[in-house]
């Protein structure tokens, strides 16, 4: 892509990342009744819940707060919690520890899934396996992905006991125990992906397979294999990248979902918990952290997008 | 802007008319069957849907179809009652898409290349940064949850979809020969619009206002499984799910009737916007 086109991207991008903190903060800020009185409880003293606003900062002006806010985020310090007192930064860390993972496994899951039956979708149209897989990814995208975790859960851990149905040992504890906990989740989560991903990857090959330049080549005497890797697989896989891209934001929602199926200690709990105690400083900044890494990967779509295909140069 | 999930579908899954009636036909007899359980379930279910009874956790008998709940409350009757709340949080959080989103795909659209349109699809973009559940959270820990903030923000995490299929749809319609016929005769943008455009986009519209009542009815599933949703003792199928989570290994099949009706009801919308986008698009016909 041209450098000109990179770089106008570039400042929408940034310019999209300020106004989302503008949302986050003016949305969480219009609340009614002080944290400091949340904190404290009913039981405190005027005093005291007015000494403890002035600690936190919250009898600065909006704005001031907001610069504040917006000053930690850029500088990674994210300051302890109002509630918990814990240190924001470092929880969010420990939680992307099993997300981050979680979907990196989900979204290899949905590949696997979604690939070879896409293909064959595509290639066998015209007969009953191609409508047989056609039908099952339709359901596949109506089943939701809590119900596949509990049916997985049902299966593999109350029936079977091959794994345990909750919980998660942390990586530094051991990394095969980890690996464990996160196997169900992953696949609870990458089914419904791969389901509703193999139906993007059977029209791209449709697409491909439809093409003049598909028939170019095998009229200049390419078989349909040498057709289909030589100038198939890279007009395939445009479509393909896009909605990979568009699917992220759906697997951090579905991460969420799934965490609170085998109470895993992810992004998403962390999210609940703060929401269900009224931690607004940690539910402002996870909710930006999830903001900037969709919008970040849009854009990173966009640019390999350009990338992979010259027309768009 | 790269293309969105629906526009790459309308574009290139053209799947063939014989297996498109059936899947029409199929997905209208579902979604018929659950607005007819949602209609009864306004004037009668056989049980009150959240009144305990004695009889906890009762199987599945001639009395209770589906068995009862940890509270002894009739599952068949719940089920019913969350038809309506389903269906009703569903269709308003399309209404809250489609009023959001069309005006400024219109608008975009109209406004070709000039400041309004990148302003207006920037925003669009913005509101993509913050998917149905993550826009619920904030508005669950801003005001507390309700169906009104799910519904608010399923609808609203969907705009940009609209916005964007109509703002392309829009864009292949003016530059139509009869728009610019239509121009010559110095007819107004806006009558441009309603009398050529709407019309000629409308039924994708509706296509699409299909495929994302599956959707929202999906997302409300989510909210109300996580409580971001109508708060208990409401029977939405997705706290139904939350409830009997803890008696998996005793009763799974507690579960699994609310999960059966959710991806019936997904299943239903999605066969039906399928099908609908084969009947109501004529563009598409004419290329087969």
């Amino acid at each position: 892509m041209t450098p000109r086109y990179f770089l106008r991207r570039l400042v929408t991008l940034v310019a999209t990342l300020f106004a989302a903190t503008l949302v986050v903060f003016s949305l969480l800020s219009v609340l009614p009744g002080s944290p400091a009185q949340v904190i404290l409880g009913t039981q405190a003293t005027p005093a005291s819940v007015k000494a403890l606003t002035q600690q936190l900062g919250l009898d600065h002006p909006l704005w001031r707060q907001y610069v504040h806010w917006l000053h930690g985020l850029l500088t990674l310090r994210l300051g302890h919690s109002y509630i918990s007192q814990l240190p924001i930064g470092s929880q969010i860390g420990r939680s992307l520890a099993v997300t981050g993972p979680l979907i990196g496994f989900g979204l290899l899951v949905g590949i696997v899934i979604a690939v070879p039956f896409g293909v064959a979708a595509a290639l066998f149209r015209r007969n009953a396996a191609g409508a047989a897989i056609t039908s099952l990814s339709q359901v596949g995208i109506a089943v939701p992905n809590f119900i596949v975790g509990l049916l997985l859960i049902l299966v593999f851990a109350v029936r079977l006991g091959w794994l345990d149905a909750s919980g998660f040992t942390p990586w530094s504890q051991s990394v095969w125990a980890a690996f464990k906990s996160l196997v169900l989740p992953a696949i609870a989560l990458g089914l419904v992906e791969g389901a509703l991903l193999s139906r993007y990857v059977r029209s791209a090959v449709l697409d491909v397979l439809r093409s003049d330049y598909l028939r170019t080549a095998r009229a200049k005497g390419l078989s349909r294999r040498q057709a289909l890797v030589r100038h198939g697989f890279r007009n395939g896989a445009i479509p393909v990248v896009t909605v990979l891209g568009l699917e992220i934001p759906s697997l951090i929602i579905g991460a969420v979902v799934i965490e609170n199926v085998f109470t895993l200690p992810g992004v998403g709990t962390l999210l609940l918990q703060a929401v269900s105690n009224r931690d607004l400083l940690v539910v402002q900044d996870v909710v930006m952290l999830v903001a900037v890494v969709v919008l970040v990967v849009n854009f990173l779509v966009d640019a390999s997008y350009r990338l992979l295909d010259p027309r768009l140069r | 802007m790269s293309a969105t999930a629906a526009e790459v579908l309308t574009r290139s899954e053209r799947p063939s008319r014989r297996r498109l009636h059936p899947s029409a036909a199929i997905g209208g007899t579902i979604v018929a069957a659950i607005v007819l359980l949602a209609l009864v379930a306004l004037f009668w279910t056989p049980y009150h849907a959240t009144i305990p009874s004695d009889q906890v956790l009762a199987p599945m008998s001639g009395h209770h179809p589906f068995g009862t709940d940890e509270y002894g409350r009739d599952v068949l009757s719940r089920l019913m009652a969350g038809a309506k709340l389903t269906l009703y949080a569903g269709a308003i959080s399309v209404l809250i898409a489609v009023a959001g989103g069309v005006p400024v795909g219109l608008a975009a659209a109209a406004a070709r290349g000039s400041i309004v349109d990148d302003l207006l699809m920037r925003a669009v973009d913005l509101i993509y940064a913050f998917p149905a559940l993550l826009a619920a959270i904030v508005l669950a820990a801003a005001v507390g949850a309700s169906t009104t903030t799910a519904m608010l923000a399923i609808g609203i995490a969907s705009i940009p979809v609209f916005a964007r299929v109509t703002r392309a749809a829009s864009l292949q319609v003016l530059g139509s020969e009869y728009v610019l016929a239509a121009r010559a005769y110095r007819r107004s943008t806006l009558a441009i619009l309603w009398r050529h455009v709407l019309p000629n986009i409308r039924a994708l519209l509706i296509v699409q206002a299909s495929l994302l009542y599956a959707i929202a009815i999906l997302a409300e599933a989510g909210l109300s499984y996580l409580g971001l949703g109508t708060p208990p003792p409401a029977p939405t199928w997705g706290a139904m799910v939350q409830d009997a989570q803890q008696y998996l290994g005793r009763d799974p099949l507690l579960v699994f009737w609310p999960g059966i009706f959710i991806a019936l009801a997904v299943l239903g919308f999605n066969l039906l916007g399928d099908g609908l986008r084969d009947l109501l698009d004529p563009r598409l016909r004419e290329q087969r």
